[in-house]
Formats: structure tokens, C-alpha cells, sequence
């Protein structure tokens, strides 16, 4: 190692004087840091020692230093919680102790509950049912129109939402139409007769005696005689215009065939009593609540 | 500058020459991943199959920039100027060879394993611990190169890049070996159980993942930054007296600030604090490394009209001082309250990692091409090219960013009158899409722009020149 370049000379264009230093070709004036480099960077750690004070800061050997005035993230949390949990309180214990029907009748605790189930909505229900409520053909029910597949009243739609649709509580809606197709319980011709039975019950095709009479005994015991459904076996209305698993010819064939059944998780435990009471509301609100 | 020192004393350029191509080809490949991951955000249809899944291609994104580009960008430059700085051959030319082709397996490796669903899930650690440990050998023999040419060098002081350089290799070397301790469940698995867990594991995870930024994107690109922008501007580093107070703050401060990623989490609240004041008095070490490279133009900011590299390291130091300000501001708590977990963090990491990262390897790139195979540069103007398109690029991007994640942060903590959330998180996602969008075509601009440098640097190599003659167009370098 060679002590070479050791002589500080003048830079030409600024008249300051390098350190001397050169590396291939690399020199480096000796200029001063900058005053406002030095005196911002000592502003910072004032600001931090300052904050040392004030805030918890140092840890000890069983502890920590806690600062001026006792301050906690989680004090910090409750006092900002404060004034939202004031604006809910106002309703809350008036809405716990109201039923479904009186809340209707209390435009004040009705718009609460609006309120709280619409938020409630949007993150636990948009997700199958979507943001406007308006479901997905062949997967989820639109819930804004007025065909209830276990009942539109507030109290069935509460039950509904609390215990799911063929979900693991144990008080969930259950019930299994049979895969008629599939199990061989009815034959090609004969579901060929019933589906134009059941089209004719929207007027779409021409009445099938043999049709109807496959249909009163396999079944009208869930979809009742007419056709119109019954809400305790969770079984559609055939005889409206509106198809979860759509209502032409082939889609209500292959429904048929291997049968239909869909899942809906429940919310109890998930969600508080409040919340499940408030979406209740909400979409029994949303227009076609019976 | 003359080019007649380039070869004397018989400097290893070899070694440096596969690595500045490696920087090329990864730059590419990362940024390209980048590009598909940022429009699978807005169209997620992109997802095409498990293996091209978001939660792989992501972490496939961020290591193929931050370990493949920036990595082998900072293999070729500190190679190349230690050298030159310390005026002898690059000691260890098999163990150089040994380390490029054990740091690209080290790469294909952890790649592959991204792809394939291997990972110990820690944020820019992903690799496994085979992959962990050859590692761990690949970056010895880096360190143990870089130490003896330094030993073997011929002026007495050892110039400023070098510190950055070796406080880089040396910090990496022990981030790695603390946070990538475990067990491997067996010798011919991949998975193993990490020994850290629960906040200890959580604060480990930010001690190494923010000093990553610190050491790798920071540091060590301070250190190319000392050596290429004095080079290109031909003028002297502006203060000896400043690199030496704000390289010894900034690597003191810095190895503190990580808690800052962990602001209101289970993380003691003390070490928060401490996160977030260490973060602050970091703001000044930071810019000392801006303004000794700004004001290394003193005296010669003319070059800045002419020069489109030039003007490549000097927005790249415009990107770093902004960064190293938004981060301190982001690390107080309030603030942090607002913009953490929102895309106002995603703008800062690129505002950074495009900018400053992006930018200064370009730059390096630019000037040492030429300088490598001594050829002069096929085009200033594709230069200029890339400069625009790509600030462009990062324009649209950050500002995307920026106005996703205060919008983002806003919503989350938005109530209404009733004293419920006014919106979902499906809400805010949806919000955020036309902003997703131009991220991604800033991110596809950012791409384009080193497309053309890729085109213009493989001319410069593979063009015939006949010796003396300019072509056209050409720059001295």
C-alpha cells in the first residue's frame, strides 16, 4: 500500500480545497455539512427525546419507562371508540328490548337498524348475494324480490340468517329434494311429462295429464298441489316467474334429474344477536318482504 | 474521461460483465412480473391457474427486483469499483465465478420454489432453508472477496463507496443468518419451523425486512451512487466531511427502525415508540447521501442539458430524498394509523425502488456498458427515451398510488351517522380499480422504458465499431 495523493489542492471552479484523497480519478472537496443538515438533524432528536417524555419509550429491566401521562394504545383506542359507541348506545338498549314489529312503527330505531344491517350486510352477505342484494342466477336468491324460498317475514328471515340453509347448526333449515333422474325414482318420459307440467303451471306449455298426475304423487307434497310451493321444506313456487336454477325447459329438466339444494352458512356465533336482528330488518326492507 | 485506464492494472471484468448482464435480464424479468401482477389487480381473470396465481407470482415480483435486479446490480458495481478505487485486480477470480453462478442458482431456486408453493411465508425471506444456506455460503465468499482486493488496495484511505458497499455486504450477511433461523422438518423436505414465533418472530421479521430496504436498496446504492455520479459529472464528492457523518448515522439509526412496520399491533408499545422516533431521526443521515450527490453537480449543472445519464442518477437522487422524507412522515404514528396496510404504502416502497433504485442502476448501467466492453454508446436519444417513458411511468404510478391509499385509508375508517362503517371492504376494492389501472400502465411504461435500454445496451455491445470512429449519435463516456 502506497501513500500516494496526499496533498490537499484548490478546486478550480469552487476555490475549495479537496481532501487530497484520489481514487481513480475520484476527488472529494473538504467542504463544511451543511448548517441546516446539522441543525434539522438535531431537531429530529430533539423532537424524539421530547417524545421519550411524553410517550413510553425505554424498556427496563422488568418494565418500561410509560411516559408523562400514562398514555396506552388502548386508551387511545376506547376514547376514539368513545364517541361511535355513544351514537349506537343512544338506540341500542331501546332496540334489544323492542320487537321486530314495534321497530317498524319507530322511524328512529328503524333507520338504526336499517343502518347497522346494511353495514353488516356488505361485508357478510354481498359476498354470495351481492352489494344490491340482487343474488346470482343458479347460485345465490335474489332477496329483493318477493319470492321467499323459507319465508319473507322478518321473524323467517331472522330464523334463516341465524341458522343457515343446510348448514352444520343444528338447528339449520334442512330438506333434500330428490335426485329424480339420477336415482331412477321417475323414468326419461316421465320427467319429460312432469317438466311440461310444471312449464304449464306458468303457462308456458300445453297441460300434461300424465304430467300432473307424476306430479301429485312424487311432488306436489313439498311444492304443494298447485304448484305454488311450501316455505316449511324451503321448496319454490313453480308456478310464479321466478327460477334460481332457471325455468326454461332444459334448466328445469336437468333440475329434475339430479336435484337441487343450496347452502347458506349460519351466523349465529359469527355475528352478535343485534347485528342478525338488524340484517333481519334491513333485508326484509329491501322490497319484497312479506 | 479517457478509457485508457480501463483495462490497467488488468482489473477482472469478466466476473463484472456476467453480473451487469444478469442485472439486465432480471431487471426485465421482474419488472415483467410486476407488470402481470399489477393487471391481475385490476382484471383477475389474469390468474391463470395455481402456478400464476397472485399469492405466488407476488413475492416471484418482489425478490426478482429487490434480490435478482438490484442484487446483481449491486454485484457488477461494487465489483467494478472496488477495483478501480482501490486500483488492483479483484481478488479470487474463481471464487468470483463461484459467486455470480451460486447467486443466479441462488435465484433460480428461490423462484422456482415461489412457483411451486415453497415458502417459510416471511415477507422478502420467502426462500426455504436449503435455499437459505447456499445462500449463506454464495454471500461469504462475496464478503471475503470484496475484504482481501480491499486489503490489497493501493491508496491508503478507503474511498467512500466502499464503506456503503461493505456495510452493505456485512448487514445482509447478518439479517439473513437472524432471520432465516430454523429447523427443517427433514434433510429432504422443503419445509421447516422457524425459530422465532409469535412478536418476537414479528419484530425479527421487520428488523430484517426493513433493514433489507436499508442496507440493500439504501446503502449499497449509495455506494454505486459515490462512485457513478461523480464519474459522470467529472467533478469532485461535495463533502468528504458530510459522507463520513451520514454513513455512520445512517448505519447506526437505521438497523432501529423497524418496528415501525408494526405500529399498533401486538408489538410492545415502547418499541414502537422507539421504532418510530429512530425512523424520524433518520431523515437527515438519509439526505446527507442526496445532498452529497446533488451537489456534486456544483459547478457543472450544465452537464444536467446534456447528459441524459446524468439526468437518470439526479432524478434518482430527486426520488431517493422524497422517499427517505415520506418514509420518516409515514412512520409517525398518526399518520401511520391512516396509511398502514392501504396502497400509499405500495406508492412509497416504488417511488423508492423505480426512482431511486431504478434509476441510479440505469444510470450505472448506462456508463458502465460502454466502459466494460469499450465500445461508445449506440444512442443518446434511446436514452432519452427510457428517461421519459419511465418517469413517466413512475409518475402515474406513485401518484395512482397515493391517491388509492389516502382514499383507501379515508374509506376504511369512514362512519356514518348511526355510528356504523359507511363502507365494506369490497367497497374500497371496487373504488380503488381505475387507480389499479393506471398503476398498471405506469408499471407497463416503467417496463418499456428498460426494454429500450435492453435494446440500446445490446447494440452498444454487438455493434461493429470501427476503433476511433464515433457513430452516430454516440456519446463519449
Amino acid at each position: 500500500m502506497s501513500v500516494k495523493n496526499s496533498k490537499p489542492k484548490k478546486d478550480k471552479v469552487t476555490g475549495v480545497e479537496t481532501t487530497g484523497h484520489v481514487w481513480d480519478g475520484l476527488e472529494e472537496l473538504n467542504n463544511p455539512t451543511p448548517r441546516w443538515w446539522i441543525w434539522l438533524w438535531v431537531a429530529t432528536i430533539v423532537f424524539s427525546i421530547w417524545y421519550w417524555v411524553v410517550y413510553p419509550a425505554w424498556p427496563t429491566i422488568t418494565d418500561h419507562t410509560v411516559g408523562k401521562y400514562n398514555w396506552t394504545a388502548h386508551k387511545e383506542l376506547k376514547s376514539e371508540q368513545k364517541g361511535i359507541l355513544e351514537i349506537r348506545a343512544k338506540y341500542l338498549d331501546e332496540f334489544q328490548d323492542t320487537s321486530f314489529a314495534e321497530i317498524k312503527d319507530k322511524p328512529d330505531l328503524y333507520a338504526f337498524a336499517l343502518a347497522g344491517g346494511k353495514s353488516a350486510f356488505k361485508d357478510h352477505c354481498a359476498a354470495c348475494h351481492g352489494t344490491g342484494a340482487a343474488g346470482a342466477m343458479g347460485k345465490y336468491p335474489n332477496l329483493n324480490d318477493d319470492d321467499w324460498l323459507w319465508g319473507g317475514s322478518v321473524d323467517n328471515i331472522y330464523t334463516t340468517i341465524k341458522y343457515g340453509v343446510r348448514s352444520t347448526h343444528d338447528d339449520s333449515h334442512i330438506s333434500d329434494m330428490p335426485a329424480f333422474g339420477q336415482d331412477n325414482l321417475l323414468t326419461g318420459s316421465q320427467i319429460t311429462n312432469v317438466v311440461s307440467h310444471v312449464l304449464s303451471l306458468s303457462d308456458r306449455s300445453e297441460p300434461d295429464a300424465k304430467g300432473a298426475k307424476i306430479f301429485a304423487e312424487n311432488c306436489a307434497s313439498c311444492h304443494a298441489d298447485d304448484g305454488t310451493g311450501g316455505q316449511e321444506f324451503g321448496a319454490p313456487n313453480l308456478a310464479d316467474a321466478i327460477w334460481l336454477y332457471g325455468g326454461d325447459r332444459t334448466a328445469v329438466t336437468a333440475t329434475v334429474i339430479k336435484a337441487r339444494g343450496g347452502v347458506m352458512p349460519h351466523w349465529e356465533g359469527r355475528l352478535s344477536e343485534d347485528t342478525i336482528r338488524q340484517l333481519a330488518l334491513y333485508v326484509h326492507s329491501l322490497g319484497g318482504g312479506e | 474521461m479517457t478509457a485508457n485506464t480501463q483495462n490497467y492494472p488488468n482489473y477482472n471484468d469478466d466476473v463484472v460483465k456476467l453480473f451487469t448482464i444478469a442485472t439486465i435480464f432480471w431487471g426485465i424479468a421482474g419488472f415483467t412480473v410486476g407488470v402481470l401482477i399489477a393487471f391481475q389487480l385490476v382484471f383477475p381473470q389474469l390468474n391463470l391457474g395455481e402456478y400464476l396465481s397472485f399469492g405466488r407470482l407476488r413475492p416471484l415480483h418482489t425478490s426478482a427486483v429487490i434480490f435478482a435486479f438490484c442484487g446483481n446490480a449491486l454485484f457488477a458495481t461494487s465489483l467494478y469499483v472496488v477495483q478501480r478505487t482501490c486500483e488492483t485486480r479483484l481478488w479470487g477470480d474463481k471464487l468470483s465465478m463461484f459467486v455470480f453462478w451460486g447467486y443466479q442458482i441462488f435465484i433460480l431456486m428461490a423462484g422456482l420454489g415461489y412457483l411451486a408453493g415453497i415458502t417459510q411465508g416471511k415477507e422478502y425471506a420467502e426462500p426455504e432453508w436449503y435455499a437459505d444456506l447456499w445462500l449463506t455460503v454464495v454471500w461469504v465468499s462475496f464478503l471475503l472477496i470484496y475484504m482481501m482486493t480491499l486489503k490489497n488496495r493501493k491508496e491508503k484511505h478507503i474511498y467512500v463507496a466502499n464503506w456503503f458497499f461493505l456495510s452493505f455486504i456485512i448487514t445482509v450477511a447478518v439479517l439473513h443468518l437472524g432471520q432465516n433461523i430454523s429447523i427443517p422438518i427433514s434433510m429432504v423436505g422443503a419445509k421447516s419451523y422457524s425459530m422465532w414465533s409469535g412478536v418476537q418472530g414479528a419484530l425479527i421479521q421487520w428488523w430484517y425486512g426493513h433493514n433489507a430496504v436499508g442496507f440493500l436498496l439504501t446503502a449499497g446504492f449509495l455506494g454505486i451512487m459515490y462512485y457513478f455520479v461523480p464519474k459522470q459529472v467529472g467533478r469532485p464528492i461535495y463533502s468528504y466531511r458530510l459522507s463520513i457523518l451520514h454513513f455512520w448515522s445512517l448505519t447506526f439509526i437505521y438497523i432501529w427502525a423497524g418496528p415501525h412496520h408494526l405500529h399498533y399491533t401486538a408489538l410492545p408499545i415502547w418499541a414502537q415508540t422507539l421504532g418510530m422516533t429512530f425512523s424520524i431521526m433518520l431523515w437527515m443521515p438519509s439526505w446527507g447521501g442526496m445532498i452529497n450527490g446533488m451537489m456534486t453537480l456544483s459547478g457543472a449543472w450544465h452537464k444536467l442539458r446534456e447528459d441524459p445519464i446524468l439526468r437518470f442518477m439526479i432524478i434518482a437522487l430527486a426520488f431517493y430524498g422524497m422517499s427517505t422524507f415520506e418514509g420518516p412522515v409515514m412512520s409517525i404514528k398518526t399518520v401511520n394509523a391512516l396509511s398502514h396496510y392501504t396502497d400509499w404504502t405500495i406508492g412509497h416502497v416504488h417511488s423508492a425502488a423505480l426512482g431511486w433504485n431504478g434509476f441510479i442502476t440505469f444510470g450505472a448501467l448506462y456508463y458502465l456498458v460502454p466502459h466494460l466492453w469499450n465500445k461508445p454508446l449506440y444512442s443518446i436519444k434511446l436514452v432519452n427515451a427510457h428517461l421519459w417513458i419511465a418517469t413517466i411511468g413512475i409518475v402515474l404510478y406513485i401518484s395512482a398510488m397515493w391517491v388509492a391509499g389516502i382514499m383507501q385509508g379515508l374509506m376504511w375508517r369512514s362512519y356514518d351517522e348511526m355510528g356504523f362503517l359507511t363502507y365494506s371492504f369490497g367497497e374500497t376494492v371496487l373504488a380503488m380499480k381505475p387507480y389499479y389501472l393506471i398503476r398498471a400502465i405506469g408499471g407497463l411504461l416503467f417496463l418499456s422504458g428498460a426494454l429500450i435500454m435492453a435494446y440500446n445496451l445490446y447494440r452498444t455491445v454487438n455493434d461493429k465499431v470501427v476503433q476511433g470512429v464515433k457513430l452516430k449519435g454516440a456519446v463519449s463516456c
